[in-house]
């Protein structure tokens, strides 16, 4: 079922901020975000069910990181509030902190230390006891697959390899929550790809909740039960990865290449069925959205036959969150406004 | 406080785990106690000094005799003849030769007619320290030519008796506590200042964040962490600078305590001092541009390097809070001078009063969010 964020009736934008009747884990209630006049949060409400992962979808400067932030008790609320495992991110900040597990965008793990040494210092931070630090470094280690490399220095590992570090150190004292800042930025596509995998056994095999913010649609497409799109600080659309795309007019898209570009290709395909847009794309290819791919493929090659044109190539797709993010958004890319931050450059020799 | 050890431990293992840092920290103080040491400590010799004897008369031969004795022995200058005083003016100022003496045609005459003999002195008082070196010289040469052939047998005049109570200090003892206190600025620079806001800027700190920490276990972690190093620090020059310098009072053990206590104290107000400044920096630059600046702002008018009574009353004003001061003052007390408990009692007071004063401002300006 789709509502509005603020449980209000469907409309065409799904809003499905109601967890059903799973107990909640994470709960944002009309949370503002405002630096002087900025508001870079305005009025968010949704709810991640316990078990579920949970995908924040935007552009950058879109609010995904301040929302983040504001969930783990990294910068205070202006307005509304913000409930995590039960307690309230304002008032219990601490015993917030004791349930989650973060996993920040940048990589933070000391390249000097070892990953044993890195994972026993934020067992120690977390307050795990001494006789259980061993066991959770082990287990951590293991579940990430990093065993082997126990004893290496961090400044040894690739970037994935940095990026599970990362993930077992958020899990080291067995959070319930575990908050990922764009955790595959920066990866290649065969990390990436690992580094999902290990997240949804991560998702099985310790009962996580997890809150995933992320630019790259494929990776809310694989991982996300729910996705929240937010945009200049708002939530424009939520809903599983379903619902979102069945929420765009037009459920295919038919990409066709014609063999000679002609002016009136656009007329031709916009008058057809079903065909509810059309995107040239110039020399002769065209993205044609519509309600029914098959029946638009049939007439578009009757089209070329009766003219007698030749098709390069023809195919159908269904629509991707892609779609659904520049349907949302308006675009696919956006400037950060946010100030300008000096950021360090990476150590001479360090691996990126 | 399982969660300050914690930050400490981190602190540590990063610091001996990072060799380069640590080595390249106590470089620039040993570097300048052997160049600056040697390079000021030293006496002038084998300066060059022009003769242009007019007179040629028996107390003319004298006057290069006396010249002959100083080349030979504490080899200020050496002499050269010159036939003209104009082109010995002239070499002067072109830097040939560093001085010239005159002596004026009837010079002997006048010696003996005890009628205002004068000997002429051109130098290049564009080098203040050379030129006072030769007019020095010179002068006690004349000082020596003016004393009787025969002695009164009563003393006369006055007698300044001179006593030293500690053996020779050179220039690269002077120079050791300036030495050891700027080994510890030089590590909390780095490791309080630089590293601490590069953490800061690579996110470590928002790591430390996400967890239960408190704000206080968090900022004694640091500070503690800070104090070590900077005492680590201090000990390792103070030991290496002692025996490269040749103080063996080092190895008394009251000494060594005393030493230690300062070190720590001086640990403390310098750390303290810096996370004062550094509380509320992002940006990395900002501690490598204090660097310089703050070096010259509190090392300079510590007395570290001249004494501060030669100051004018602005700078001695702020030698009053300068933790520097107190500092040098304690390493020159107990290296120089081993004067005991006594001498350094304030010191040690003043800096630890210093550290946990910074300390105390600066802690409710951490942020305990981003």
């Amino acid at each position: 079922m789709s509502t509005n964020a603020n449980g209000g009736p469907p409309g065409s934008t799904p809003m499905n901020s109601d967890c059903g009747p799973k107990p909640i884990a994470i709960e944002v209630q009309h949370i503002v975000k405002k630096y002087g006049d900025f508001e870079a949060v305005k009025d968010v409400n949704f709810c991640v069910a316990e078990g579920e992962i949970f995908g924040l979808l935007g552009p950058n400067g879109a609010g995904k990181s301040t929302l983040i932030r504001m969930m783990t008790t990294l910068i205070p609320v202006t307005a509304g509030k913000a409930i995590v495992a039960g307690h309230d991110v304002a008032k219990d900040p601490d015993d917030v902190r004791r349930t989650i597990g973060v996993i920040p965008q940048a990589m933070t793990s000391d390249q000097d230390l070892t990953l044993y040494e890195n994972l026993l210092i934020y067992a120690k931070l977390y307050g795990v006891p001494r006789g259980q630090r061993e066991k959770n470094i082990a287990e951590v280690l293991e579940a990430v697959d990093l065993t082997k490399w126990r004893d290496a220095q961090t400044k040894t590992l690739s970037g994935g390899m940095r990026r599970r570090l990362e993930i077992a150190r958020g899990l080291v004292h067995n959070p319930r929550i575990f908050f990922l800042d764009e955790p595959t930025t920066g990866l290649d596509p065969v990390s990436r790809m690992a580094v999902w995998d290990m997240l949804n056994k991560l998702k099985v095999s310790r009962q996580l909740t997890m809150l995933i913010t992320t630019h790259y649609m494929e990776e809310a497409d694989k991982l996300c039960d729910r996705i929240a799109i937010v945009d200049h600080g708002k939530l424009v659309a939520l809903g599983t990865p379903v619902e979102l795309k069945n929420s765009v007019a037009g459920a295919n898209v038919v990409e066709v290449h014609f063999d000679r570009e002609d002016d009136e290709w656009l007329g031709r395909l916009e008058k057809l069925e079903d065909v509810t847009n059309v995107q040239p794309e110039g020399s002769g290819f065209y993205r044609v959205i519509t309600r029914s791919g098959s029946r638009t493929t049939m007439q578009i090659v009757e089209l070329a036959a009766s003219l007698g044109e030749t098709l390069t190539s023809l195919s159908v797709q269904n629509t991707t969150l892609d779609d659904v993010f520049i349907h949302y958004t308006g675009r696919q890319l956006r400037d950060e406004q946010v100030k300008p931050v000096f950021t360090m450059p990476p150590r001479p020799g360090a691996q990126p | 406080m399982t969660r300050m050890f914690a930050i400490i431990e981190r602190e540590m293992r990063k610091f001996f785990r990072s060799p380069t840092l640590m080595i390249m920290s106590l470089m620039l103080p040993i570097l300048q106690l052997v160049i600056i040491g040697n390079a000021f400590g030293g006496k002038i010799v084998g300066t060059h000094v022009a003769v242009v004897d007019y007179d040629h008369g028996p107390q003319s031969v004298k006057v290069r005799e006396a010249f002959a004795a100083v080349a030979a022995n504490i080899k200020t200058f050496s002499t050269i003849d010159y036939n003209s005083e104009v082109q010995a003016r002239e070499d002067v100022r072109t830097g040939k030769i560093d001085a010239a003496v005159i002596i004026p045609a009837q010079y002997s005459r006048r010696v003996y007619a005890q009628d205002a003999p004068q000997l002429g002195f051109v130098v290049d008082n564009s080098d203040l320290f050379t030129s006072a070196s030769l007019e020095g010289e010179m002068q006690s040469l004349v000082d020596a030519m003016n004393a009787p052939q025969v002695e009164d047998r009563l003393t006369k005049t006055i007698a300044l008796e001179v006593v030293e109570l500690y053996p020779y200090v050179n220039y690269l003892k002077y120079l050791l506590p300036m030495t050891v206190a700027l080994a510890m600025y030089i590590s909390v620079m780095i490791g309080g200042g630089m590293l601490y806001i590069d953490d800061k800027a690579r996110g470590v700190h928002e790591g430390y964040l996400v967890t239960p920490i408190t704000k206080l276990e968090l900022v004694f972690g640091l500070n503690i962490a800070g104090a070590i190093k900077a005492t680590l620090a201090g000990i390792s020059i103070g030991v290496i600078g002692s025996l490269m310098s040749g103080l063996g009072i080092v190895f008394h053990p009251m000494v060594v305590l005393q030493m230690l206590c300062l070190i720590v104290a001086s640990s403390i107000a310098f750390n303290g001092m810096m996370f004062l400044l550094m509380v509320r920096v992002d940006d990395p630059l900002v501690p490598r541009a204090m660097f310089g600046v703050l070096n010259t702002l509190l090392l300079y008018p510590s007395g570290a390097m001249y004494p501060t009574s030669s100051f004018p009353k602005w700078m001695q004003a702020m030698t009053i809070v300068d933790p520097f001061t107190y500092v040098i003052h304690g390493f020159k007390s107990v290296l120089l001078k081993d004067g005991g408990w006594v001498a350094i009692w304030y010191d040690l007071l003043f800096l630890t009063a210093f550290g946990l004063a910074t300390l105390f401002l600066a802690t409710p300006l951490f942020k305990r969010t981003l």
